[in-house]
C-alpha cells in the first residue's frame, strides 16, 4: 500500500553554501560561529575574515546532535575538519552544549555584530525573530549591543507562531509572504494576541469562506503588529534591520514598515565585493557570523590563543 | 416566577432556569464560532426540556465573555458578578474565588454578602485557561477528560519550563520522547497552569474559603495541583461550571440589569529588558 507523504508545512528549506571563490588551504585564520537556536540551527566559517561556507538546518533533538549536523553539512566536500578551526564560539539557545566550541557568547551579542556584518555600520536598530522568540536590539555603529528587549515566553510574534498557521492554513511557510499581498483589500488583523485563540479565529474565518490569501494576511498583520509593541517599547533609531527567518517573510515585513512608518534596510551585503559575487544574503545566519567575527578579533586581540590542531 | 441565568463562554454556554430559586433545568453545549447562534439554540432546548415557552420566562441576565451577544437576554452582567452571586447562595463562608473556563481565568474578592471586593484576570493567553489542558491532552494523545485520573497517579512533580501553550505543547512532546510517564507529565501540566493561577488570585488576595468554579474545576488533578500552589484548601461546588449562569439568574430573580466592576488585568510579564 502506498501511503501518501505527509506534507510539513513549516519545513522551511535547509540551505548550505560554500564560496568557490576561496581555497581556505592558502587562508591563514580559520574562525567559526555555531548558533543552535531552539528551531534551527546555522554553522558559519570564514577564513581570514571572508565569508567561506555555511550552513542552515532544522535543530534536531539535542544540542551537541544540532552543532555537528550543521558543521558537518557546512564542511562536507571541502577537505576542511574541526581541526583546522583556529576559533570556535557557540552561541544560541542551546550554546552551552556546542561541543567544538572553545567559547559561548550570547545571542545578542552576535546578532548586532553580524547584523553590522551584513548590513553596514549605518545599522542602529536590529529585529531578529528566531524560532521560539523575538528580539529587539539597539546597537552602535560597530554592532556593540546598547539595549535591547527580549520575549521568549510567549509564541505570539515568534516563528513557531507562523508554523502553526502554516500547518493549520496548510500552505508552506515560504510561501505565505507573497500570497498575503495577492489579495484585493487589506483585511482586519486577527484579533487574537494569542497563536492559540488565534487559531480559532482563522477556523473561524475558513469556514465564513473568507479568501485563503486575505486570511494569510490577516495574520501577517497581526503578528507585525505585535513586533511593533516590543519594537516601541524599545525605540526604534535608524536604521533598521531585520535579521533571523522572519526576513524572509514580506507579507510580515512590509506590514511592519506600514506601521512603523519606516522602511527597514533592504536586504543585501553591504560589500560591493560580495554583492557583485552573488554570496546568497541569508538573514539566518546573522548570529552565526557575529560569533565567528568574535572569534576573530578575540584571536587578533591576543586574547585567546589558537585551538587548531592542523 | 421563573427567570433564566445563561452564561456564553469562549468555548461553552451554560443556561439555568430557576424558580423560587430552585433549578428546574439546566443545559450546557458549546459555544461555537457563531456564539449567538448557538445561544438561541441551546435556550431553545432547555426550555423544552423543563416543559417550557420563552414566554414563561420572566427576565434573563447573561454573563460570559460573549453574554452581550444574546438577543434575548435583559440584562449583562459582568462574569465577576455572577460568580458571586452563584457561589455565596451555596457557600456563605466563601471569600476568594477562582474561576477557571476554556479562555479566561479569574480570582475574585468577594464581601460576606457576595460583592466584589476586587478582581484579576488573566485574559488573552491559552496559558492558565482550560486550552492550555485541552492543548496538552492533545499532544499525550488522551482524552481530556482523563487528565485528572492520569495527574493523581502522579507520585513526583517535574517542572515544566514553558509559560505558553504552544511552546508548552513542544515541551511535552519532548519529554515523551525522554520516556517521562504520561501521568508525571499530566500532573506537570496542571502544577504549570496551577501556578500561574495562583499568582492571578495572590493578586486580590487569598482569603478563606476558597472557592473554584469554572470547567477546569471539574479536572480533580488540577484541584490539587491548586492546593498546592496556594497552599490552601479549595471547595469545588457541584456542577461548578454552571455557578456562572447560576449566579445570573438569581440577578435575574433580584431584578438586577445591570452591574459595574473594576478588573485588574493580569498582563504576563513576557518581555525581558536589559543592557549589553
Amino acid at each position: 500500500m502506498v501511503e501518501a507523504k505527509k506534507v510539513e508545512y513549516w519545513r522551511w528549506p535547509e540551505s548550505v553554501w560554500v564560496n568557490p571563490a576561496i581555497d581556505w588551504h592558502k587562508g591563514k585564520v580559520i574562525t567559526v560561529g555555531v548558533d543552535v537556536g531552539s528551531v534551527s540551527s546555522k554553522c558559519v566559517v570564514m577564513v581570514d575574515g571572508a565569508l567561506y561556507a555555511y550552513s542552515s538546518m532544522r535543530t534536531g533533538s539535542d544540542s551537541p546532535d544540532s552543532a555537528w549536523k550543521v558543521v558537518n553539512a557546512a564542511l562536507k566536500d571541502t577537505g576542511m575538519t574541526v581541526n583546522n578551526f583556529d576559533y570556535c564560539i557557540g552561541t544560541g539557545y542551546g550554546r552551552v552544549n556546542v561541543p567544538m566550541a572553545q567559547q559561548t557568547i550570547t545571542e545578542i551579542a552576535c546578532h548586532a555584530r553580524g547584523a553590522n556584518w551584513m548590513y553596514g555600520p549605518e545599522v542602529r536598530t536590529v529585529m531578529d525573530m528566531g524560532g521560539q522568540d523575538c528580539k529587539a536590539i539597539r546597537c552602535d555603529d560597530r554592532g556593540k549591543v546598547l539595549k535591547f528587549m527580549m520575549n521568549d515566553k510567549c509564541a505570539a510574534g515568534t516563528g513557531r507562531g507562523m508554523e502553526v498557521f502554516a500547518d493549520l492554513i496548510r500552505v508552506p511557510v515560504w510561501e505565505i509572504g507573497s500570497r498575503s499581498f495577492q489579495i484585493d483589500k487589506e483585511p482586519p488583523m486577527i484579533s487574537s494576541t494569542c497563536v492559540v485563540f488565534a487559531k480559532t479565529e482563522v477556523v473561524g474565518l475558513l469556514q465564513e469562506g473568507k479568501p485563503e490569501n486575505e486570511i494569510m494576511a490577516a495574520y501577517c498583520a497581526a503578528m507585525a503588529h505585535r513586533i511593533l509593541e516590543l519594537l516601541n517599547r524599545l525605540g526604534v533609531e535608524d536604521k533598521f534591520a531585520i535579521t533571523g527567518g522572519i526576513a524572509k517573510n514580506i507579507g510580515v515585513v512590509g506590514r511592519l514598515e506600514k506601521e512603523l512608518g519606516k522602511k527597514t534596510m533592504e536586504q543585501v551585503w553591504v560589500r560591493p565585493d560580495m554583492r557583485e559575487a552573488k554570496i546568497p544574503f541569508d538573514t539566518m545566519i546573522a548570529g552565526g557570523i557575529g560569533a565567528a567575527l568574535f572569534s576573530q578579533a578575540l584571536l587578533e586581540r591576543g586574547k585567546v590563543k589558537s585551538a587548531r590542531k592542523a | 416566577m421563573i427567570f433564566a441565568g445563561i452564561d456564553v463562554g469562549g468555548k461553552n454556554i451554560h443556561i439555568v432556569i430557576t424558580k423560587n430559586s430552585t433549578t428546574l433545568a439546566k443545559v450546557g453545549g458549546p459555544a461555537g464560532i457563531n456564539k449567538a447562534e448557538a445561544a438561541e439554540k441551546l435556550y431553545d432546548e432547555v426550555l423544552k426540556r423543563a416543559g417550557l415557552k420563552r414566554g414563561d420566562v420572566t427576565r434573563v441576565v447573561a454573563t460570559g465573555s460573549s453574554g452581550s451577544r444574546v438577543a434575548f437576554a435583559n440584562g449583562v452582567i459582568p462574569d465577576a458578578a455572577a460568580d458571586a452571586r452563584g457561589v455565596i447562595q451555596f457557600i456563605p463562608s466563601a471569600r476568594t474565588i477562582i474561576d477557571v473556563g476554556g479562555e479566561e481565568g479569574r480570582a475574585i474578592k468577594i464581601s460576606p454578602e457576595g460583592k466584589v471586593l476586587d478582581f484579576a484576570i488573566n485574559e488573552r493567553c491559552a496559558a492558565g485557561t482550560g486550552t492550555f489542558v485541552d492543548t496538552m491532552a492533545r499532544a499525550l494523545e488522551v482524552p481530556v477528560e482523563e487528565m485528572a485520573k492520569l495527574s493523581l497517579k502522579s507520585t513526583r512533580s517535574i517542572p515544566m519550563n514553558a509559560q505558553c501553550a504552544v511552546f508548552g505543547e513542544s515541551e511535552v512532546v519532548s519529554l515523551i520522547h525522554q520516556k517521562t510517564l504520561k501521568h508525571d507529565i499530566a500532573r506537570a501540566v496542571h502544577d504549570a497552569i496551577a501556578g500561574r493561577i495562583g499568582s492571578v488570585a495572590r493578586i486580590v488576595g487569598l482569603e478563606k474559603d476558597v472557592v473554584m468554579i469554572g470547567g477546569v474545576a471539574k479536572n480533580a488533578g488540577f484541584v490539587e495541583s491548586l492546593k498546592r500552589a496556594i497552599g490552601m484548601d479549595v471547595e469545588v461546588p457541584d456542577d461548578p461550571d454552571f455557578v456562572g449562569a447560576l449566579g445570573a439568574a438569581t440577578a435575574a430573580a433580584a431584578g438586577v440589569l445591570e452591574e459595574k466592576v473594576k478588573a485588574k488585568v493580569v498582563e504576563k510579564e513576557k518581555i525581558e529588558e536589559g543592557k549589553a
